[in-house]
Parts: C-alpha cells; structure tokens; sequence
C-alpha cells in the first residue's frame, strides 16, 4: 500500500467533531495533552489524542515511529522541516495580499526556495538518519520519488539562480531633507565601527542593545517601492528572471507532505514535552507490551502530569510498581491522606490511555492491557452541595459508569463515598465492588476503607507508606501489603546527619 | 579600562552571589550598624560595604591590595572623595539628558546619546586633570595603576577623536545608506556609511558622475515623508546603536568606579566616627588559613560602641596555636559581646578594612559561620532544637577546612546532657577536620568535657567576675566553674529581698 499517513497505517479517519473523553480530566491528561500541543496550536493536534486506538496492528506501527522520532537527532530534523514548511505556506499567502509588483514576486520565490529546502532537507534526513519503523519506511520511499520527479527538480534550481541574480544587487540611497537619491554602491566605509572603535576602551561588559525593532511588517510603502523602481533601472536583468520564474510555477507545494507536516507532529509534541523529564530528572519512559489480557504490570512508573509540574519546581519525582497477576483485579489502595493514593491511581489511567495512543508511557517497563473506555469517579473537594445530595448524585454517577462498563474496561475510583457515614460507605463500597469483581474488570479503588482491601482473590490491597524516623513525612511509595501504621522515632541528631561520624563524613578534609 | 581597586586584577561584580550565610551573619554580628556608620544615610553606600564586607576575600595578596589603598585614602581623603564627585555628577546629569535614550525612534536616541557623550566627555576631563595633579601623592600599588592608566588612555589624542565624533553624529548634510535586497526584494542590511570624499561631505559625492535616480517629494506628501523618515531611522539605527552604547560604556566605567570608591568612601565615613568617638583603630596582621593565630589588644565591638556611643569594653588576648576557644562564665557578663568582636573583626580583616582595636592578628578564614540560639521560632512545624540542628546541618553543608565557625549558647534547647553530647560530637569532628571553633556556653557540662582532656589546643575563657559579684564584662583566660551565675541577674532584676 502506498504511503499515506504517519499515524495509521490504513488512510486517516475522519476526526472532525471528536470530543475529548471524559475520563481525561481526572487523569490530568487534559493537562498534559494542553501543554504539549499548546506549542503547536497551528496543527490543531487536539483530536489526535482524543483517540485511543484499540487494535494492536496500528499501535505497534506508531510505536515503532515514535521510537524513531525518540532519537533527538530526528526530532531535530523534523522540526526543522516544520519550520520550512510553516514559513513556505506563511510566504504564499502574503505573496497573495502585497501591492506592488516586484515585492510580490520576490515573496512567491521565497516561498518555494524554502519548500524546496525544506524537501529536499528531509529526502536527506531520510536517506542519512537510520530508522526502523515502517511509518518512515514508507515516507522514505514517497519523498525520494518526489525529489527526483522532473517537476520538482526544475522548479528548485530555476528557484535558486533568480536568487543568486538578486542577492548580488547592491545600492546606495543618499536621503537629505524631502529628497533622496539611488544609486550604485561605491565601497565607502562603515561610520558605526568608527565610532564603537573609538569608545571601545571604556569598555567593561555587554550593554543594552539599543538598536530599535524597525521590523514594519509586510508591505511596501510608496517611498520603498520608488527606491525599488529606481533599483530595477540600475540593473534590469535579475528582474526579468524573476518575471520567468513565476509564470513557470503558479503550484508548488503536494498534497501529502502537507498531511505528513501535520501529522508527525503528533509525536513531536509529546516527545518534546516528556524530554525535558527524561533527560535533566532522568525518568523513565517505554514502550508497552499491549494485549487482550487482563494481567498488567509497570516497574517505576509515575504521574506524567505531577512530574511535570514537579520538574518546574525542582522536586523529585516518586516510582512506583504495580502487578495484577493470574484472577487479580483491582487494586485497593489505602494509607495516610496525602501520601500519594490519588496520585497512583491517575498514574494507573494515565499508562493505559498513553499506551493506547501508541505513545510511550512513564514507566521503565510496562504490558498493559487494551481497553474500551476508562471509566473514573474521582471525589472532588470543592464539592459543596448537601450531603443527601451529593450521595445520591455519586451513586447516580455510579450507576451510570457501570452501565457503560464492559469486561474491556477499567476503572478508577478515588474516595467516592467519603463524605458519608462510615455504615453507609462500607455498604455501598462492597455492593459496588461485588459487581465490579463480577463484571471482571480492571482498576484501581482508592479509599480509607481497610476492610476493602482484602474482600477475595481479585483484590490486592496496596498501601501508602511513610518515613520510620518521621511519621510526618511521606515517602509517596505505595507498596503492595496489608494496612498499617508503623513508625519509629530516631534520634533527632541522627535525623540530620549531625553525629560525630556523619560530619566527618560530610566535611571533606 | 578597569578600576582595579579592591583586586588586582579584577573589578568588583556586585551580581557575585553573597556567600549563603550572609543573613545569619548579618543578624549575629549586627552588622548592619557597621554598614550604616559606613554609609552616613546613603543608600549606595550601605549597599556597596553590605557586599563587600559579606563577600570578604580569602587571599592574603588581596587583602594587603586593599590595605595599601585603605591607608592612600586615610591620608588623602579631600582627593579621594574629589574622585568619588565624578561619577555621581555623572549619575545626576544623566537624569536630565537621559530621557530620549528610551525613544522608539533611532533619530531620538541618536541625539540624546549624543548629550550624553558630551557630558560624560566632560566628566573624563576632569578625571584627567585630577590624575594629572594629584597622582603622585599616592603610595599603594592599585592606586598608582590607576591613575597611570588614566593618563595613558585618557591622552590629548583621545579626547580629539572623541570630539571630532561628536560633531560628525549631527549629520547636517544627509546620510549616506548602502542597501541589499533581501526576501520579497525588500531593502535589507542598511548600514550608514561615511562619504568616501576627501572632506567627507555630501555634496562632492553627489556632483561625481555615476547613474543617480533622484526623487523629490511633494511638499504635502506627509506619508512619504514620514516613510523617508523612517528609511534614515534604519541607516541610523546602527550607529545611534554605536552611540549610545558608547555613553554606556563610559557611564559603565563610572559606576565600577563609584562601585569600588564607595568602599573606601564608607571607610573614610567610619573611621571618621570612631576617631571623633575616640575609639582606636589598628590595620591587622595578616596570617594564612592554615595558621592558628588571635592576638588582640584593646579589642572591642565596633557595633556596641557605635551604638552606645562611648568608650566600651576593650579585651586583650591570645589564642595563637588554639584550635577551640571556648568562653563561659556570667550571663550577661560580656561573653556575646566579646564574641561578636572576635567575628566583626574577622569580617573587617578579611573585607580589607581596618578593624577595632589597638593591635590585632590573626589568621585568615575560609568562609565564616555563626550559629546563634535563636530567641523567636517563626514556624510551629519544628521544635526549637529540631531548628537548631536544622540550621547546623545548613552550615555543615558548606564547611571546609580552616574555616572558622562562631557558637553562641547553641544546642541549649534540650536537658544539659543532651545539648553536651550533641554539640561534643559536632565541635569534634569540626576540630578534626582542622575548622576553627569559639563558643560561647553557659554550660558546665560541655566545658568540662574539654576541660577534663587537657588538649593544648583548647583555650578556656572566662566573663571576668569580681569578687563582690560585679561584673567588669571583661573576657579572661579562666576555667569552667560548675554555676552560672543566673543567680545574680535574678537578684539584680528583683532585688534583695527576691
């Protein structure tokens, strides 16, 4: 099959009008998915994350780009190309808007001298920059058709002599009051070294810059176009070149590299978002084994939205572990507020959705399972309305998530029912839980409730852990055992390294 | 051109980051009395002996440079403070012509720079003038470069270049642009360039024989105008650029030279009160890190006496050889206060300045560090000890050997036993790791351990108590005695009869 698309390796489906899912909020996807796209607004990249993929086939095939595009030395080539291509399409339009004539040709060569840079940079990449996918595979075959195709070659180097005509004109404009004179450059000297020579000596670092920003925009105002009229008098030739040029080719730019621009973006942007993670805090990221089965597993995986925001501040960055093995299910998650249960739980959601994007997921190692929806109740504590009310729109709430629930989904529940009395929270939990183990579904229930954690088989109680010295400090580990609560206080000296030994240790002689 | 006058061989970068015990020192030594005393209410003062003096230096050849020039100053000060008028003339007149540089039009800057060259031009004159007259009556090495290089990059030849720029940026006669095309054919790289005529004039370059295409506005072609306006604008950018950037570097050398003057103006300042006070000063003798050196005669606390605004108590001693001093005896009986003197006059030493007392040597240190019980605990998240040691972890972080660490009342917060035993096992290690230690105690236990071993390199102290109780508030050799005398204090706040 011929080349087509980067993303699917079928042709592209129709995106228009995708919603984003409702589970990304919770997740704090939205989050991500915001940051990384928001320095590509113009690709409108949104509706390619709204799409969770459910076969294998094509998440493989985006894997295998993505792990191409990995490599930073590609990243860099493709924004390169990007780059390009952004300021080619930029140039077209405003070559279609200008005045004055020479002003307007000028803006169409430009435009198809940094297209034909922009293929021909990229034909290079392909053919230089080793890659395994099939997604470039594929490309790699259509571009270097392309290059070599009697169209483009002759439009690239008509281009590029016009050019060499032009850059070559050099003039000068004498300007006095109401009047200005052009004509030939003569050699003469420039007067800004002189005086910077001078005064050189008082020298004692970098100063302000105080040259002005006279950029004007585009467009050509009368006085500028007289000088240019005056300029193409004093030499004709290059002019007429370009005159040539233009009526040659009217339509440059094809169809399916334009998709391609758009669509590699797409891994761009959320590499580029996840490599400031991988190399100053040195996470880990991977690609996941995906399969039907409901057995999943992560080593040292984490949070990407609390990483990130984490990386801003300079803090550290807690991993974590979870395996469901054989009959297991559902994790239980409890132990002290603030110890990071809600943040494992979006962690849990946050693997699988990215996994099913074809992306690679924070995690050093990872097989997670395909799904159909992620489905998530998460309490939220700007929460003010009564609390009948509230019970009864949560259990709503519930009942609706589980209509929708198929053996393929998974869900993430975070402290539903704390807000209501102990009795009621214990009986509604289980009668919940009951169908959930019943309907064989994947997820994570994060509660204050120990009794959950051991209900049968399919539960695996999980717990949020503290420091031993100091109970008041939170190790954000949560690790697979029963509730408890240990602590242990050590001596405060010992706590701060202040013993005879640790100093000497501490101050190097 | 450098100034060169607190190093050798560089200038003073105010931006180099205060090394990270400055708030404790601060707060422990009072050193903003001494800043303020240097300072006579003015702002940059205060800011420049806040630097310097928290950003002391650690080499002894730098030190001694700073010395020399100190002493230049005392001798000369009419001259020295002659020299400090000239940047801040220049800081007053910029406020006047100034104003255009912050124009959005090259033309604006161009001649507001152009001010400003003039003024500063003037300003340089007399630089010259007071070189050339007072060069010789100068002594210390830094001061002696400085002026030589005055007169030798400030010569006659100079100053006529710089004159003959200031008439040739008014460009009465029009510009003279070179052009490119650059994309779309838009006029590109327009640089001003300067008539290749003999007598760089316009005129003569337009009478020459070369196709010209000449283009006369209609008088009510406002638009036009204002487009040819802003074409010049382009070619003037550049050299309006040059211009002004040329005022900023002139007005830069001024501020480094207001910037390291101001340290010894504040100097001057201080040693002006003290004198009038009656108060001595002594230039220290310095001693390398490695050394074990404390000899003292009338020392006292520059910031108590200044404060106070009398004579104060003024101790003598000598420590040379020892490793830990270790001050106890009477609250209240002066221990704080000869301590904050043995720090002042570190600080001062090492700043380059003279410091308080009749005679003074010591070593140098590398990096300086107290560690004060604090009264006040901001925060309910930690108990006061917890604090404390939170604080001293702080220090150890940045620790090395040959530093000299200051202790008063500190590891106080728990029983005696405890405090004892925490601050035995970090005054220790400190020692062992060849950091030197004073602390000021007014526990028995902590002493007696160091007094039961005997170690030569440990000199005991003691707040000086007279036989009737009284205090002199002198700090004495003496050995640890068992009481406090908190006893006393309570019978002079409640009287007898408490």
């Amino acid at each position: 099959m011929p080349f087509s698309s980067i993303l699917f390796d079928h042709p592209t489906p129709p995106l228009d009008g995708i919603q984003p899912p409702a589970c990304l909020r919770d997740l704090n996807l939205d989050q991500v998915i915001e940051a990384a796209t928001a320095p590509k607004k113009d690709y409108d990249l949104q509706p390619f994350f709204y799409l969770p993929l459910a076969d294998v086939e094509t998440i493989v095939y985006r894997q295998e780009v993505a792990r191409d595009l990995q490599d930073n030395t590609w990243r860099g080539h493709i924004g390169a190309f990007a780059e390009k291509m952004a300021a080619a399409r930029r140039y077209r339009t405003m070559a279609e808007k200008l005045n004055f004539e020479y002003h307007k040709k000028g803006w169409f060569l430009e435009s198809a001298l940094t297209y034909c840079e922009a293929v021909e940079n990229l034909a290079e990449t392909l053919q230089t920059t080793p890659f395994a996918s099939r997604g470039l595979q594929g490309l790699r075959e259509y571009v270097l058709a392309y290059v070599q195709s009697p169209a483009f070659r002759s439009l690239a180097e008509e281009a590029r002599q016009v050019k060499a005509q032009l850059a070559a004109v050099k003039y000068s404009v004498i300007i006095q009051t109401g009047r200005f004179s052009v004509r030939r450059y003569e050699e003469e000297t420039d007067y800004s070294l002189e005086v910077e020579k001078t005064f050189a000596r008082f020298k004692q670092g970098a100063v302000k810059d105080y040259r002005v920003n006279l950029y004007t925009g585009t467009g050509m105002n009368h006085i500028e176009a007289k000088i240019l009229e005056f300029v193409v008098r004093l030499y004709p030739e290059p002019f007429a070149a370009l005159d040539r040029f233009c009526e040659r080719h009217a339509a440059f730019m094809d169809a399916t590299l334009l998709t391609f621009d758009r669509e590699v973006q797409f891994y761009v942007a959320y590499l580029d978002y996840i490599a400031p993670l991988q190399e100053e805090n040195g996470l880990p990221f991977c690609f996941p084994e995906m399969s039907e089965a409901r057995q999943v597993e992560a080593r040292d995986a984490f949070d990407l939205a609390l990483a990130a925001s984490l990386h801003y501040e300079g803090a550290a960055v807690v991993l974590n572990d979870f395996e469901l093995r054989g009959a297991e299910r559902i994790l239980v998650v409890t132990g002290p507020n603030q110890g990071g249960k809600t943040t494992f739980a979006r962690m849990f959601g946050q693997l699988h959705y990215l996994a099913a994007l074809g992306l690679p997921v924070p995690a050093r190692q990872a097989r997670l399972a395909l799904f159909d929806h992620i489905l998530t109740h998460f309490e939220r504590q700007e929460d003010i309305r009564t609390l009948r009310g509230k019970l009864q729109d949560d259990v709503t709430r519930l009942y609706d998530l589980l209509q929708q629930a198929s053996p393929r989904s998974i869900f993430l529940f975070n402290e539903i029912f704390s807000s209501t009395t102990l009795k009621d929270a214990l009986f509604l939990s289980r009668k919940i839980l009951a169908r959930l183990v019943e309907l064989d579904v994947l997820g994570v229930w994060v509660t204050f409730l120990d009794e959950l954690a051991a209900l049968n088989e399919k539960t695996v109680s999980m717990v949020s852990t503290v420091v031993p010295e100091n109970p008041a400090e939170r190790t954000f580990k949560i690790v697979r055992r029963p509730a408890d609560g240990l602590a242990y206080a050590l001596s405060l000296a010992e706590k701060h390294r202040l013993t005879r030994a640790h100093i000497l240790e501490r101050i190097r002689p | 051109m450098n100034v060169f006058l607190l190093y050798p061989d560089h200038n003073f970068d105010p931006q180099t980051p205060l090394p990270p015990n400055a708030e404790d020192l601060t707060q422990d030594l009072a050193l903003e009395t001494l800043w303020q005393a240097m300072a006579q209410g003015d702002k940059f003062l205060f800011e420049t002996a806040r630097l310097v003096t928290l950003s002391g230096s650690q080499e002894m050849e730098v030190i001694r440079y700073r010395q020399e020039i100190l002493q230049d100053c005392l001798k000369n000060p009419a001259t020295v403070r002659a020299l400090y008028q000239i940047p801040i003339e220049a800081i007053e007149n910029k406020q006047r012509c100034w104003l255009g540089i912050f124009s959005h039009y090259p033309a604006g800057i161009l001649s507001s720079a152009v001010e400003m060259l003039e003024m500063l031009v003037g300003l340089l004159h007399r630089l010259r003038q007071i070189a050339d007259e007072h060069a010789a009556e100068f002594e210390s090495p830094g001061f002696r470069r400085f002026f030589a290089m005055i007169q030798q990059e400030l010569d006659d030849t100079c100053f006529a270049e710089m004159e003959a720029h200031l008439r040739q940026l008014r460009f009465r006669d029009g510009v003279l642009l070179s052009a490119e095309l650059g994309p779309g054919n838009e006029g590109t790289n327009y640089v001003l360039r300067k008539p290749n005529t003999p007598d760089g004039l316009m005129k003569r370059l337009l009478s020459r024989k070369s196709p010209t295409y000449s283009f006369t506005l209609h008088p009510r072609d406002d638009h036009g105008a204002r487009a040819l306006g802003e074409l010049r604008d382009r070619g003037v950018n550049l050299v309006a650029n040059a211009a002004a950037q040329s005022a900023d570097h002139i007005d830069g050398f001024l501020t480094l030279l207001r910037r390291e003057l101001a340290f010894y103006i504040g100097a001057l300042n201080l040693h002006e009160q003290l004198t009038a006070l009656g108060h001595p000063i002594a230039i220290p003798q310095l001693h390398p890190a490695e050394e074990r050196r404390h000899t003292y005669r009338g020392l006292y606390d520059v910031c108590l006496a200044l404060t106070m605004r009398k004579r104060v108590v003024a101790n003598d001693g000598d420590a040379d050889g020892k490793d830990l001093m270790l001050i106890t005896g009477a609250n209240q009986g002066g221990k704080s206060t000869f301590l904050r003197s043995i720090g002042l006059a570190q600080v001062m030493m090492q700043a380059g300045l003279f410091v308080p007392a009749e005679e003074f040597a010591a070593n140098l240190c590398r990096g300086l560090f107290t560690h004060y019980r604090r009264e006040e605990d901001a925060s309910m998240k930690s108990g006061k000890l917890d604090e404390e040691l939170k604080r001293m972890s702080d220090i150890v972080n940045h620790l090395r050997p040959n530093a000299l660490v200051l202790f008063n009342e500190s590891f106080a917060a728990t029983n005696e036993r405890e405090g004892a035993e925490i601050a035995r096992q970090v005054v220790d290690a400190l020692l062992e790791r060849h950091i030197k230690v004073v602390f000021v105690t007014h526990q028995y236990e902590l002493a007696r351990g160091y007094h039961e071993r005997r170690a030569p390199n440990v000199l005991f102290l003691r707040a000086e108590r007279q036989p009737d109780g009284s205090r002199t508030y002198r700090v004495r050799p003496g050995d640890p005695l068992p009481t406090s005398h908190g006893e006393d204090v309570y019978r002079k706040v409640f009287g007898k009869e408490g």
